[in-house]
């Protein structure tokens, strides 16, 4: 989500109504947003399923939830590893671009993380394979004549 | 339905125009150009043109996504195109179900089943992920097992891309349909020994979330996690598998022996701060016993202490408020850097140095402790300032003042806590206060200093946060006022005009207190008068007779002083003195009449207040002075003669008003009730109507376990009346007006301060120490902590008795919770694992199935490496309640004495070998290994 609270992609791997998921993100934004700068990136919030982790970028706030099946430093490290490749693939990411590319953000979430379960840890064999998916949909849409749309990009 | 679509077709706004529309929206205007959207999009998506089709798709994913729009409806699209064959399309179409379809009430997903199939057996890598991140997302049970076979393919499969996928999205898999592990869990038990990282990875990721449910059933696969965790270098995977064994070495003592070393090794030599903190998290959560380890560990959580990263500061924190538990010394060590980062800019780290700071507390340092908190308290900001007090007081309080020694010091505190500007624990204080008022004897008198400065205090009036504890200190007052060195000062105080800015059922409590002033202060005039005037007046007299043998406050205190210390007794003599000096000096006919008008003028007002406990208590005051003030008028002052009889009618009823309220109150069992032994001709189930008629205006509390209060009166000879005679006891017309104040009162003893504890009956506690335990007499009985099972030797002073009841006091009502259900997961993983013939609750029917499992039970103690496959007794697993017993015949390398586990093995050979071992290993089973002689044995590992 952004530094004014507005989401900019959403991801759960466990059923939550709609209402439930944007109820949980006004209520990380409020607390995220109530911290200071230098402060550490761990939060626990009694609401929430497990503790949380965030980073600021620019104006971008990263936050994962996780539970004690994961490692809190090596969350930071993972969410490094899905800023890492977001910046591969946008050369220079910014917030425009995750916000006009949606299904692409969420092809490189799907191949970092699975149904709740770290898949890859290496920006570049990320990478590899996002490129791999864009070239594929790019061969069945030429076979289809393309309405302007989501490809240009 | 052709020319619309075509005109859609070609006019359709891409996502990024809806995406560019929204953001150009005035505020205020979104949700108008979201509906346009979505109607747009309502026609668009049943278009037949699967390119227009999916644009619409795209765009309602979106809105939902991250407008929250509802798109259940739109779900038969998704599985519509998701039969596209343009990769696009299907992956638009999975993305859509994966965020918007509800596993257990999107009934569509059933459609989606055959798709799925076909996609997970595509020859395209992406076309096979998409499928599996999809299926892992909207996995139901009929999903499972429908495409389990499938998955069975895929986690053999020569792409390691698919395969790891595979892997991840069997978690989902086996979670929603435990039948699938008896079929896959063979090959991802294979994929252990994989070569790729990645595979690794994610498999021991597996495993880790698996083992976190219920980590015994993986218990077997220990040798494979050792080898990982030895041989591997890569640090997810060696953090997933610490996770693993911190599970597992809880679980089997010889675990933990094994992997500490090799811990504590990793811990050492890398450089990557997380795999450093999950060593040491391992170590103080499951290691703990292994000194050495823990030296280390609480070593390297001072390097994160001390480091400049909050992070590590916070997370160190975290792992010492677990070493903590177990090693107290971890903490004590880095004191210093705990209360340093008390004041540290984070919230996060406050609270986890004060949570550490909390557990250090100890009847030795908790003045100190107090103190620094105190003194940061008032540093903090108003939230803080209140979670550091709200955590002393739990702290204190905790297990009946168990760190508390000095009561005099901790009731001084409290009323110190109470006048800090934020605090908002007045609730808590004033349960504490009266708490300690009823349980410790000894602190009372420090107790009503304290109570009388809160009181006296103008300026904490106007303070809504201590009206609670205002209430607690006026209470105190007024029922331990014999204690008090200034009666009148008191009553002032509990009349100051401020009082008026309390909330009415604190101002009651006011006036309740003050009526007890009121009360003990007549009385001591009259005791006083009586003595200097040297009348053998019989109720005088009685009332002399009464103190000695110890119906009121002062005689308790003499009675307790022969008990006591000379220490205890020297404080409570020296008060005792100072009130009975102060009644002397101060007790006069004046002194008396001008507090009598000072209550009827502050009271007066009242008497037509709206409150009705208000105007309740008021009346009763004024009542009872009206009663008092013509005898106290006329006959004290003059002589004798027919005033005589006045004058002891006065006295008669001042006596037992006092008595009345000298009555001490004492904590309450919750079961007190069911001991009072019912008396002779009460009947209990009698209709209590007469009682309205006394107790009209009375408003009974609601709560049902309300019980009527029956004080309990002292005659001369000290014989309390038959409980059930007490009413019809005493018949003058005063005394039966004194009987409905009793009820009243009574009634009305603990306003809100009751907690849940009825007061049904108060503990004689006048009586001499050595009765208090009197069971024979007592209804309740008290319990006296003993002194000498804790070391006290270093304090100056005993620790004063703190009263407990027997039975706990809703402590800890914890009933044992029934055994869980079954894990069915991991009784599927035990029996793959434990190789035991599958027949159990779950259906299974394929026969098929059941040999190709008998294929897998034999080649488990291959797969194994360096496994003495031991027999196994599965008699302990929950639930399925079968007991199987099951040879195998095995290979053993290396064994080593002492260290096999008891065996059921009927061949000879090993009989042999290792008859002494298994008396040996017997022994120590019933020497009280935590693992159960029933529960599956693990094969001896790595011997």
């Amino acid at each position: 989500m952004n530094d004014q609270g507005k989401p900019r992609l959403i991801r759960f791997y466990e059923f939550q109504p709609v209402e439930k998921q944007q109820e949980l993100v006004r209520s990380i934004y409020k607390i995220l947003c109530s911290r200071a700068e230098n402060v550490s990136n761990f939060v626990k919030v009694d609401s929430l399923f497990g503790p949380l982790v965030y980073k600021t970028f620019a104006t971008l706030y990263f936050v994962f939830i996780f539970d004690n099946s994961e490692n809190e430093l090596a969350m930071l490290d993972l969410m490094q590893v899905f800023v890492e490749t977001l910046d591969k693939c946008f050369s220079n990411v910014c917030e425009l671009d995750v916000v006009f590319n949606f299904n692409k953000v969420h092809t490189i979430l799907d191949e970092i993380i699975l149904g709740g379960q770290v898949l890859e840890t290496s920006s570049s064999e990320v990478v590899m394979a996002v490129e791999d998916i864009s070239k594929l949909e790019k061969n069945s849409n030429s076979i289809i004549p393309s309405i302007p749309g989501w490809q240009g990009r | 339905m052709a020319g619309p679509s075509l005109m859609d077709s070609l006019f359709q706004r891409s996502l990024d125009d809806i995406i560019k529309g929204v953001r150009l929206c005035p505020p205020g205007t979104e949700p108008t150009f979201i509906a346009k959207s979505l109607d747009e999009i309502r026609r668009e998506v049943k278009s037949t043109d699967r390119q227009t089709k999916a644009i619409a798709l795209q765009k309602l994913t979106y809105l939902h996504c991250l407008h929250g729009v509802d798109m259940s409806w739109a779900a038969f699209h998704c599985v519509e195109l998701s039969s596209s064959s343009a990769h696009s399309h299907k992956r638009i179409a999975y993305l859509a179900a994966s965020l918007s379809f509800n596993p257990s009430t999107t009934d569509v997903i059933l459609l989606l089943t055959h798709q799925l199939r076909k996609d997970l057996s595509s020859s395209s890598v992406h076309d096979v992920s998409l499928a599996l991140s999809t299926l892992s997302s909207i996995c139901n049970p009929d999903l499972s097992r429908d495409l389990t076979p499938e998955l069975f393919t895929l986690l053999s499969s020569g792409k390691p891309f698919v395969r790891k996928k595979a892997i991840a999205a069997i978690l989902r898999v086996f979670e929603q349909y435990p039948d699938a592990v008896r079929v896959c869990f063979k090959r991802v038990v294979e994929n252990l020994e994989s070569t790729d990282v990645g595979i690794l990875s994610v498999v021991v990721g597996l495993f880790c979330e698996l083992a976190v449910k219920e980590p015994r059933s993986y218990l077997p696969l220990a040798p494979e996690f050792y080898k990982i965790l030895v041989d591997c270098r890569n640090n997810w995977i060696l953090i997933k598998v610490l996770k693993i064994f911190a599970k597992l070495a809880p679980l089997e003592p010889r675990l933990g022996k094994r992997v500490v070393e090799p811990i504590c090794e990793h811990m050492g030599r890398t450089g990557a701060k997380s795999l450093a903190f999950e060593c040491m998290m391992t170590i103080v959560s499951s290691l703990s016993e292994y000194e050495s380890a823990v030296k280390l560990a609480v070593g390297k959580v001072r390097e994160f202490l001390l480091d400049d990263d909050p992070n590590l500061k916070y997370l160190g924190l975290q792992a010492l408020t677990i070493v903590a538990q177990k090693h107290m010394w971890a903490v004590l060590e880095n004191k210093e850097l705990v209360v340093k980062a008390l004041s540290d800019v984070d919230v996060n780290i406050k609270l986890e140095a004060l949570r550490l700071v909390m557990s250090m507390v100890s009847e030795d340092n908790v003045m100190e402790i107090c103190r620094i908190l105190i003194s940061h308290a008032q540093k903090s900001d108003p939230e803080f300032c209140n979670e550091i007090l709200g955590y002393i007081l739990f702290t204190c309080s905790r297990n009946f003042y168990e760190v508390i020694c000095d009561f005099d010091w901790y009731v001084a505190f409290l009323g110190e806590v109470a006048r800090i500007p934020h605090c908002q624990k007045g609730k808590e204080i004033e349960t504490q206060l009266i708490d300690i008022g009823m349980r410790v004897k000894d602190a009372r008198l420090e107790l009503v200093d304290v109570a009388r400065s809160l009181v006296i205090d103008p300026a904490l009036l106007g303070n809504a946060f201590v009206h609670g504890v205002l209430a607690a200190a006026a209470w105190i007052s007024g029922e331990y006022v014999a204690l008090s060195r200034n009666p009148f000062e008191l009553m002032e105080a509990l009349l100051q005009p401020r009082t008026g800015l309390l909330t009415p059922s604190v101002r009651s409590v006011y006036i309740q207190s003050a009526f007890k002033v009121l009360i003990f202060c007549i009385w001591s005039y009259g005791k006083l008068n009586g003595d200097d005037a040297s009348e053998p007046s019989a109720l005088t007299e009685s009332v002399s007779k009464c103190d000695l043998e110890g119906t009121s406050e002062t005689v308790v205190c003499e009675s307790l002083s022969d008990t006591e210390v000379d220490n205890e007794n020297m404080i409570i003599a020296g008060g005792q003195t100072s009130s009975a000096s102060s009644r002397k000096y101060r007790l006069t006919k004046e002194s008396i009449m001008g507090l009598v008008n000072l209550v009827e003028a502050n009271l007066g007002p009242l008497a037509g207040s709206d409150e009705v406990e208000i105007q309740e208590r008021v009346s009763n005051v004024l009542g009872f002075i009206e009663l008092m003030k013509p005898k106290l008028h006329g006959p004290l002052g003059d002589g004798e003669g027919d005033e005589m009889k006045g004058k002891l009618e006065a006295s008669e009823m001042v006596k037992l008003m006092f008595d009345v309220f000298s009555e001490e109150l004492g904590p309450v069992s919750l079961s007190a009730q069911e001991k009072v032994p019912l008396p002779d001709g009460l009947v209990l189930k009698e209709n209590l109507s007469d009682l309205e008629a006394i107790c009209g205006d009375v408003k009974f509390p609601s709560s049902t376990s309300f019980s009527l209060i029956q004080p309990r009166i002292l005659e001369k000879d000290t014989s309390s009346f038959p409980e059930c005679n007490e009413e019809s006891g005493p018949s003058t017309e005063s005394t039966s007006l004194l009987a409905e104040h009793r009820k009243r009162h009574g009634l009305y003893y603990l306003p809100s301060e009751n907690k849940g504890t009825t007061f049904n009956d108060f503990p004689p506690a006048h009586e001499p120490q050595d009765k208090t335990i009197d069971e024979a007499e007592d209804l309740v009985k008290l319990t006296e902590e003993s002194l000498t099972s804790k070391k006290k030797q270093n304090h100056i002073k005993p620790r004063p008795v703190v009263v407990k009841l027997d039975d706990g006091e809703g402590l800890n009502m914890a009933v044992e919770k029934s055994k869980v259900k079954t894990d069915l997961i991991s009784g599927a993983v035990r029996e793959v694992l434990l190789g035991n013939e599958p027949m159990t609750s779950s259906s299974r029917s394929k026969s098929s199935n059941k040999s190709s499992k008998r294929r897998e039970v034999d080649r488990i103690p291959e797969s194994g490496n360096d496994i003495v496959n031991t027999a196994i007794s599965e008699g302990s697993i929950a639930g399925s309640g079968r007991r199987k017993h099951q040879t195998h015949s095995k290979e053993r390398k290396h064994l080593s004495s002492g260290k096999e586990k008891e065996q059921h093995d009927h061949n000879d050979k090993q009989k042999r070998d290792s008859r002494h071992h298994k008396h040996k290993s017997r022994q120590r089973a019933e020497g009280g290994i935590n693992v159960p002689v029933q529960s599956p044995v693990i094969p001896d590992f790595l011997l």
